[in-house]
């Protein structure tokens, strides 16, 4: 599938008319998420409704970086573990020292102890773009999570450091302890940061950003110092994630070694760029679906990571501008009105679609749990991962359906050039 | 003291000459292709994991051939498959897609092999001390990883200095936009390339199998120490690369067998003031942060010489 | 009067090699110069010298009588010389608005600003507007620059270039590759938009030169070896000799 991929910058201007619907979606926003855990309030989905709002908070936080600025870091954890450190320790020293700071200030500290470091350690690793800083920022991000073993006195070795939120000082008569509180410190921190993170964008700093992204080389004869530009980017993506780790913190109630590993700074990249990093909402998109299905997945199969790297290459590969690329490819076909000539094309490649999914899913678990000998569970339908039969139906499903759906995807891809011709005629597309 | 320092020197050499067998490949691959390839650890441990299999079923000997060879095919279809379509998306998009083949690599070895180290032994042939350092027996296969490396290193150098392939190599080396007008079988140049660099990250696996733990975290934990390296000796850089190796094979060999603090050189803190990060630090021995001393030389690097130890690109 | 831009001894060595040797180049206030030259003479190399590109080996450059040679390119940009690059060398992946409206920003004293609603500063969106408006892209302003065709692009380039308000322009072959209506139409925007300004611009079509220039720099091998008037330049030997068989005009 190869239509024209148009990744235009974060939100263009847009004229006063849009106002309305502007202010609308970030409303709905708002609404849905006080309405959310009235209508979903189990235990359950309250804990998972908290990790997401933490996790997109963290995966914004990251776009100021990849998608704004251009730079791939492998270390993003690192800040928002510090955070979450620093909401400890502060936390720890309200309780000790009797300050009268109510828990939903914590998250502020936790973003200046991103901040603090970003500041220290930012000059020196953004001198350089690119491939190098990705490389500078895998060694700092090991040098910090190494560091934090060793130096028990801050980061309480293997145990971490713990905290308890619910003895600091009450605000409005709310203590912190039931989750149903912290969601909604959670979605408060949320809202504000997501503000925040979107106004940076439409800033002067912002746009700048974009253009460093772009083409380093140009805004130096634009007066820019490209350095300067990637440096307070960094600064910015440090104390946001700061926040998130704090967030973290205050739900778990301790901080420890793996909020600043390497893990975590895999998946915060794996949840903005399967999300798409070329529009402000991608990475929420990601960050709700990768913790989703981190969520769901760990309790279906053991090889749940796994599903995570194949879902990443093939957006890698397929489709660059994530999940969010995916859907705004589609806005020029929809203002033009061709978009139901594609529709039949998506239908059609589904079944077989789905049957190479199917294939790939039954081959990994095959192979996972053929020692094991657990039966798997596709769909309600039991395989043996030892009978022969399961091996047969996941090579026919995984074969067959690749050269299947093979064929669908260039018809796919066909419609989608004859769609997209149009949409350019009626002036739609670029 | 004296054995100690033999002794870490020729583990130290040994270490380092590992390192330069990835970073080597990781850097003539990244020069020609603008690629850092995030997975070159994972085709490591690819080696180590297909040389204990291969062991197993057909002896050591034979593994030592066709583990490295395997490997590099998987390159090349990396190359081929992957890299080639993910080309025209840059070159973050290409870092990413290795990302994940690394992500993806030791998810699959681990489902195959188990999270726990594998029993990869020495094979008999090899079995023996080479000879004593006052009282320390040092093993033969150690020498012969030592000699396997060198020869390598040998042979690499030859093709470097005698080939076509060298000479393109070398061209690449230091006029890395003059890679593009090589004419029509580029692709096929590149895709040789990768895959040899692969199988070489495979043999040093299969070599360092053994000797080492072949365990499915071993690219996690070595790739990063991998990547300092490049970085360390200037990217794009291969005398960069062999210097860099060598002194970080060294310094972090000697690192894990010192034993000494601060708190041992000038005598323990007053108790009184209670545990902060100044006891932290000085009770801390070398070989404790023998992990991070990479990336601290990585930092004063980055601060005394940002393009490297014998970098001369932007990017 | 000091001059707008003043080389003196300038020399770049690459290696052994020397791609520019004692360069002098003297360009007035308000002047309109041109550099010409036989391919590989050094003219980008000239400009990427006097724009901070890359440092001179030796020699000093200087602007408005500051020296500036040393210093780094957005150093000098902010003292006012803006240059365009002879590869088209935009913000791909953003909008036309967004392109000449990033090169505005500096200049209108935002710089790093991430307090401030970039859409909510007048000046900032009348200067871009009237930009726009100058080189003929309001209607494509919601196209990303990368998806513009090779004119507009280049159309683009000079935009972003002028936008800064920068006294003295630098323009790196701005209608090569142009057919011959659209050089006229980019000679024309040219001369429109550096009215008042100190111009240097390098060229190979000898129409433009000729036509746009008040005064020509011949450089050979990395060494100017004729400076005047076009009429000068016309007659003189050495410039015949260098041309020999290289440009019929």
């Amino acid at each position: 599938m190869k239509p024209a991929m148009t990744s235009t910058s974060i939100a263009p201007a847009k004229p006063a008319g849009d106002g309305l619907r502007f202010y609308g979606v970030w409303l709905i926003g708002i609404a849905a998420l006080v309405v959310l855990p009235l209508v979903f309030s189990s235990g359950g989905s309250l804990t998972s409704f908290s990790l997401i709002g933490i996790a997109i908070v963290f995966a914004l936080s990251y776009n100021i970086l990849l998608g704004q600025t251009g730079l791939l870091s492998f270390g993003h954890a690192v800040h928002y573990g510090l955070g979450g450190f620093a909401a400890c320790h502060m936390m720890n020293a309200v309780v000790s020292h009797g300050w009268p700071i109510p828990l939903p200030f914590i998250p502020l500290f936790g973003g200046l102890g991103g901040l603090v470091f970003a500041i220290i350690i930012g000059w020196v690793m953004t001198k350089r773009a690119g491939t190098v800083f990705a490389m500078i920022s895998l060694g700092i991000g090991e040098l910090v999570a190494s560091s934090s073993l060793i130096l028990r006195s801050v980061f309480g070795g293997e145990a971490g450091i713990t905290t308890d939120r619910t003895a600091l000082p009450k605000m409005l008569g709310w203590s912190f302890g039931p989750q149903l509180q912290v969601y909604y410190l959670i979605a408060f921190w949320l809202v504000l940061s997501a503000i925040a993170m979107y106004a940076l964008t439409r800033t002067p700093l912002g746009r700048i950003c974009n253009a460093v992204r772009d083409n380093p080389e140009r805004v130096q004869f634009i007066g820019y110092d490209p350095h300067v530009v990637r440096y307070l980017a960094f600064c910015f993506a440090g104390f946001f994630a700061g926040v998130a780790g704090s967030l973290a913190a205050i739900n778990f109630e301790i901080a420890n070694s793996a909020y600043l590993g390497a893990i975590q700074s895999g998946l915060v990249l794996f949840a903005t760029f399967i999300g798409g990093t070329a529009y402000f909402f991608g990475p929420i998109l990601g960050a709700i679906l990768v913790t989703y299905l981190q969520l769901g997945l760990t309790n279906v199969t053991s090889v749940w990571q796994l599903y995570f790297g194949i879902i990443f290459i093939g957006i890698v590969m397929f489709a660059p501008g994530g999940i969010a690329g995916l859907l705004m490819m589609h806005r020029p076909l929809v203002r033009a009105g061709t978009l139901w000539t594609v529709i039949p094309s998506y239908l059609v490649a589904i079944v077989p679609t789905v049957a190479l999914a199917c294939g790939v899913i039954l081959t990994i678990e095959t192979i996972a749990r053929y020692s094991g000998g657990d039966p798997i569970n596709l769909f309600g339908i039991a395989f043996n991962p030892t009978s022969p039969v399961t091996w047969i139906a996941a090579a026919v499903l995984l074969v067959g359906g690749f050269f299947v759906a093979r064929l669908t995807w260039q018809r796919i891809a066909d419609a989608w050039d004859r769609a997209a011709t149009v949409a350019r005629d009626r002036g739609y597309l670029a | 003291m004296l054995e100690l320092i033999v002794i870490s020197t020729l583990n130290g050499v040994l270490f380092g000459m590992l390192l330069f067998l990835l970073s080597s490949g990781l850097t003539v691959i990244f020069s020609m292709m603008g690629v850092l390839n995030f997975a070159h650890a994972s085709f490591y441990m690819l080696g180590a994991f297909f040389g204990f299999q291969l062991t197993k079923w057909i002896g050591f000997w034979p593994a030592l051939v066709l583990a490295p060879l395997l490997v590099g095919a998987i390159g090349m279809a990396v190359e081929r498959y992957g890299l080639r379509n993910t080309h025209k998306h840059g070159h973050v998009a290409e870092l990413l897609l290795t990302f994940g083949l690394a992500f993806a690599i030791e998810e699959i070895v681990s489902m195959i092999w188990g999270k726990s180290p594998v029993d990869y032994r020495v094979p008999t042939l090899l079995d023996f001390p080479a000879f004593t350092v006052f009282s320390t027996n040092y093993p033969a296969y150690k020498i012969f990883m030592l000699v396997v490396s060198v020869v390598i290193f040998i042979a690499l150098l030859v093709v470097l200095k005698r080939t076509r392939v060298g000479l393109i190599v070398q061209a690449a080396l230091t006029h890395p936009h003059m890679v593009g007008h090589l004419g029509h079988n580029v692709g096929r140049v590149f895709m040789v390339v990768f895959g040899v660099g692969s199988a070489l990250a495979g043999l040093a696996g299969v070599i360092a199998g053994p000797a080492l733990v072949t365990q499915s975290d071993m690219a996690a934990s070595l790739g990063p120490i991998l990547f300092v390296v490049i970085v360390f000796g200037g990217l794009g850089s291969l005398p960069g690369a062999f210097v860099a190796s060598l002194v970080i094979g060294l310094v972090q060999t000697f690192a894990v067998a010192l034993n000494g603090s601060l708190a041992s050189a000038f005598g323990p803190l007053d108790p009184s003031a209670g545990p902060s990060v100044l006891t932290d630090v000085w009770n801390v021995t070398i070989a404790q942060v023998a992990p991070i001393v990479p990336y601290l030389l990585l930092v004063v690097i980055l601060i005394v010489r940002p393009m490297g130890l014998m970098g001369t690109r932007e990017s | 009067m000091t001059a707008a831009i003043e080389v003196r001894a300038v020399e770049k060595r690459f290696g052994n090699v020397s791609i520019i040797r004692d360069l002098n180049l003297s360009v007035a206030k308000g002047e309109r110069h041109a550099i010409i030259g036989p391919n590989g003479a050094g003219k980008s190399t000239t400009f990427n010298l006097i724009s901070g590109h890359i440092k001179p080996t030796s020699g000093e450059v200087k602007l408005n009588g500051d020296l500036i040679s040393g210093l780094r390119p957005f150093e000098i940009n902010r003292r006012g010389l803006s240059r365009s690059f002879q590869v088209t060398n935009v913000f791909a992946r953003m909008t036309v608005w967004e392109n000449v409206r990033c090169a505005v920003l500096w200049a209108t004293g935002h710089r790093y600003a991430f307090w401030k609603n970039v859409d909510s500063l007048p000046e900032v969106r009348e200067r871009t507007a009237q930009i726009l408006d100058d080189i003929h892209l309001t209607h494509r302003r919601d196209v990303p620059a990368g998806l513009l065709t090779y004119a507009e692009q280049r159309e683009l380039e000079i935009g972003i270039t002028i936008a800064s308000g920068a006294t003295v322009v630098m323009l790196d072959e701005p209608t090569a590759g142009m057919s011959h209506a659209e050089t006229e139409r980019a000679v024309s925007l040219i001369r429109r938009l550096t009215d008042g300004k100190t111009l240097v611009i390098v060229e190979h079509d000898m129409s433009v030169v000729f036509g746009l220039a008040d005064r020509i720099s011949v450089l050979v091998y990395g060494h100017i070896i004729a400076s005047g008037t076009p009429e000068e330049i016309r007659r003189d030997p050495k410039v015949k000799e260098a041309y020999l068989g290289e440009e019929a005009h």
